[in-house]
């Protein structure tokens, strides 16, 4: 399908370097974070600036190729996983400029490569804050951190990627150049297109420029660690303390089969027999504010039934309050070969609902699972651990999963709070929401995407 | 899919059980060096393990193409000791290494110098004593703060490099084998310096015995060491590995000692765990040697302040010097508070750290001769980060490591010196 020539047209556009045939390169770019089948794409381009990634696109789409964009492939739901036919992978790190960060206007452009924790550690030498925080930003891209809206840590007090997009420049599927949003805060030049670009999985256009808003960032913070024996007194903890109007920046929960494994692997103390355990972070503008608010959650955590409740003093105290927290991902990673983390969201009040949900389901279908994640916006990661290799358990891990999505659409919840729908999760979209949206999206994406070359079957199938 | 492929296929699945592990989150893209230069995912370790799972299940037929891609590593360790399922990432590379290599062969140079050389140390040694004699031919001195050496014509080995010049003597002809009883220290060890140490910094061996010597240590260091065995182990070569591991076996079996202490963070960390991690093949008898011996095994900072015990001045002040963590002594064994001390140990020195201590200094042994750009590129953000600490010295733990920052500084002409952290306690005492 690649003839000789668009494979030397490619070179002569990218440079040979930038243009990847070689199996083993190829191979390297068949998958992501998901626990899904490698697909290997056909041909890996690395566009080094803009007029090259426009003309990328172009030429992908006038010789049929579907085109998929990647930026550090951490998604966890299949989002980077090319194409099966003649799939073309066109990778975002070599377009990794930060283009502006102003300090006056509060905004910043940014290529699509660019890093979140560079970005975030950038914006934070000017004084400012850029707040999403997902668990890979270590090394997620910007890019696609917008793709598929990325949450994390302080969503609930700080919002998500979304909330701090403010446009998207983009080329379409023709390769031509799309402006949307800009960089004041109020704008309602033509259709809001730079958010319907938010959370579009590559399906829409090629994310050449992101304008991302910048706020001040809080001076002070507190951080509070609370046991709970019953997860009922923990959730409820957590709507006392939104009811009292206090919005802590994390809130953060592991349940009794996490705090085992993190116990097992860090030996650290944790309460083995704890039915939960809360951390809980408050922070804002002024110290005396934040101390306020802190010894209030303290006391709403006691009052609602909190074996013991742990203040941090101070940074280094805070440091090993975290630790359990920082710790449920590798300890639970570690118990077994394969680590299947899923991001089922409900209405926080569900929560203990959905957690006793979960822990019947791994009894039913004999698995261990361990919860932990973001309580105070009910973005549950309920873990599966298990050996991939073992195909009578994994198909058993994967009726779990269906189970998993029902329960969370019962209670009132989403198939995903922040990892995306990709290809791992399409199948169930339509249960959430309803025929006709899934065709009103397949409608969108034919009028933009007459020939499905952006990142063809991801969300919405077809 | 030939038959032979099959065959290779057949050979990684003892991998299986660790490959598996990987979850393939991606994390490591952020601390290996490689892929911060190259931002190719072949080159990161997720991806290396990707690679090494679809040869062991046949569905990739370039086996060339995935050496090249294992080659292309500096077994740093940065990804292992970040990695969140932990992966051992090291086993697993020098395992496939050992594999791969035991299926596609090893190159004709590697060959001669493996087999043929390092591991007959008596002709090695002879034969690097006569050539130290004739460097000055081919090269001329680069910088006098740093003793390095350039090439003063154009020779293809040598490149642009800036090295270090073979010692006039070496540590073996310097220093006679020694085999003394304990004093007052009580402890009685083995020593053993490693080629790098022996061959081109010779004073830091001395720096050594008179610390052992002040403490009143026994030291046993007899002749006829030979290489730890690293450089053919990381290029897969096995066989010499496994030949220069009985050999130094056999040598240091003869005697009884409390620990075998070795003043290169490399050594250290092959001998103490690399040994026994590779003697699956071996006897039982030898396995059950081998293990025994690595038990032994200590970084050489490490006995000084944890075993023997130093003593502290006052906070130093006076030349600053920074301390760069190699990451075969900090990722490997976990120790880096030990050589921070024997700096501070120094009234005369004030530690002052640099950004990212433990950042890779980019010489990966072999990896610096086959890469040497890559290496070098890597090498320049660890001179920036001794330059801007405004250190006059720079200390390490590992003579791979002053090698390279050595070339790395003297490339640049910058005015500070490399030293071992043995040599600034040996000052004191």
């Amino acid at each position: 399908m690649i003839s000789p020539a668009l494979l030397k047209e490619f070179q002569s556009l990218l440079g040979k370097d930038n243009v990847m045939d070689s199996e083993a390169d190829r191979h390297a770019y068949s998958y992501d974070a998901a626990v899904l089948d490698a697909v290997v794409p056909e041909l890996v381009l690395k566009p080094t600036n803009s007029e090259q990634l426009g003309r990328t696109v172009a030429l992908c789409n006038e010789n049929g190729l579907p085109m998929t964009v990647r930026g550090a492939g951490t998604n966890l739901s299949g989002g980077t996983i090319p194409t099966k036919e003649h799939g073309i992978v066109i990778l975002t790190n070599g377009l990794n400029k930060i283009l502006e960060i102003n300090e006056q206007d509060l905004y910043a452009v940014v290529e699509p490569g660019v890093v979140t924790a560079k970005f975030a550690a950038e914006v934070a030498k000017r004084g400012l804050f850029y707040p999403p925080d997902p668990g890979s930003q270590a090394v997620s891209t910007l890019g696609g951190n917008v793709a598929e809206n990325a949450g994390g840590l302080r969503g609930l007090k700080y919002g998500v990627t979304k909330d701090y997009v403010m446009g998207v420049n983009f080329w379409n599927v023709e390769g031509e150049y799309v402006k949307s949003g800009g960089k004041t805060v109020k704008c309602v030049t033509g259709l809001n297109i730079a958010q319907l670009m938010v959370g579009s999985e590559g399906t829409l256009g090629v994310y050449d420029q992101i304008i991302l808003k910048l706020v001040p960032p809080p001076v002070a913070s507190k951080a509070m660690l609370a046991e709970y024996d019953d997860i009922n007194k923990a959730s409820e903890t957590v709507a006392a303390i939104i009811a009292n109007k206090i919005v802590p920046c994390t809130l953060e929960f592991l349940d009794n089969a996490t705090i085992r494994y993190v116990e097992d692997f860090t030996k650290a103390g944790l309460p083995c027999d704890a039915a939960a355990i809360l951390l809980i972070e408050v922070d804002g503008g002024h110290q005396a504010l934040v101390d306020d608010d802190a010894a209030k959650v303290v006391e709403i955590c006691k009052k609602n039934g909190a074996l013991q409740v742990q203040m941090a003093k101070d940074a280094a105290e805070k440091h090993k309050l975290w630790e359990a927290r920082r710790n449920a991902l590798p300890a639970l990673a570690r118990a077994r070969p394969t680590t299947v983390l899923e991001d089922a969201t409900v209405p926080r009040s569900q929560v203990p609902a959905m957690i006793k949900a979960i822990n019947d389901i791994a009894e039913k279908y004999k698995l261990h699972i361990g919860t932990f994640g973001h309580a105070g916006d009910g973005n549950l990661h309920p873990t599966i651990l298990t050996d991939r290799r073992d195909k009578a358990e994994f198909a058993r891990v994967e009726q779990a999963i269906d189970e998993i999505f029902d329960v969370a659409l019962k209670l009132d919840g989403t198939l995903s709070g922040e990892h995306g729908i990709g290809i791992a999760k399409a199948k169930w979209l339509e249960k959430e929401t309803s025929k006709a949206t899934i065709l009103y999206s397949r409608q969108l994406k034919k009028a933009v995407d007459p020939k499905y070359l952006l990142n063809p079957g991801k969300i919405i199938g077809g | 899919m030939s038959a032979d492929v099959h065959q290779l296929a057949k050979m990684l699945h003892e991998l299986d059980d660790q490959l598996v592990g990987c979850m393939k989150c991606g994390l490591c893209q952020a601390v290996c060096p490689v892929f911060s230069e190259t931002m190719r995912e072949g080159d990161v370790a997720r991806g290396k393990i990707a690679l090494l799972e679809n040869l062991a299940h046949e569905m990739i037929s370039d086996a060339q193409g995935v050496q090249e891609k294992l080659n292309m590593c500096l077994l740093c360790g940065s990804c292992a000791a970040n990695c969140p399922s932990g992966v051992k990432v090291l086993d697993i590379f020098l395992k496939a290494r050992v594999i791969v290599n035991t299926y596609l062969g090893l190159p004709a140079a590697k060959k001669a110098i493996f087999k043929g050389l390092l591991t007959r140390p008596v002709v090695f040694n002879s034969l690097l004593d006569v050539a130290s004699k004739f460097q000055g031919v081919f090269t001329k001195q680069a910088s006098d703060i740093i003793g390095s050496s350039c090439a003063r014509i154009n020779a293809p080995i040598i490149g642009q490099r800036h090295f270090m010049p073979l010692a006039k003597k070496s540590l073996r002809k310097l220093e006679k084998p020694r085999n003394s009883r304990p004093g007052k220290g009580g402890y009685r060890v083995a020593f053993f310096p490693g080629c790098l140490v022996d061959k081109i910094y010779p004073h830091v061996g001395q720096a050594v015995l008179k610390a052992l010597e002040h403490h009143e240590i026994g030291v046993y260091m007899p002749s006829g060491q030979a290489c730890c065995g690293i450089p053919a182990l990381s290029s897969g070569d096995k066989e010499s590995f496994d030949t220069l591991v009985t050999t130094n076996l056999e040598i240091f079996e003869k005697e009884n000692f409390d620990y075998l202490l070795t003043p290169c963070a490399t050594c250290t960390a092959t001998m103490h765990e690399l040994w026994p991690l590779m003697s699956g093949n071996r006897t039982q008898t030898l396995q059950e040697r081998i293990e025994a011996m690595s038990k032994k095994v200590m970084d050489v900072t490490q006995f000084m302040v944890d075993v023997v015990g130093i003593e502290m001045p006052e906070a130093g002040s006076g030349t600053k010097v920074t301390y760069h963590d190699p990451c075969h002594l900090k990722k490997s064994m976990g120790v880096s508070a030990q050589p921070r001390a024997l700096v501070r140990s120094n009234a005369r020195m004030e530690l002052i750290e640099m950004a990212e201590p433990d950042r890779c200094c980019g010489c990966g042994g072999s990896f610096n001769l086959e890469h040497y750009n890559l290496s070098k590129d890597i090498g320049t953000i660890k001179r920036d980060h001794i330059v801007a600490s405004g250190a006059a010295v720079v200390a390490t733990a590992c003579p791979a490591c002053m090698l390279q920052i050595s070339d790395m500084l003297s490339q640049h002409g910058d005015p500070v010196a490399v030293r071992h952290v043995m040599e600034i306690y040996a000052e004191t005492l």
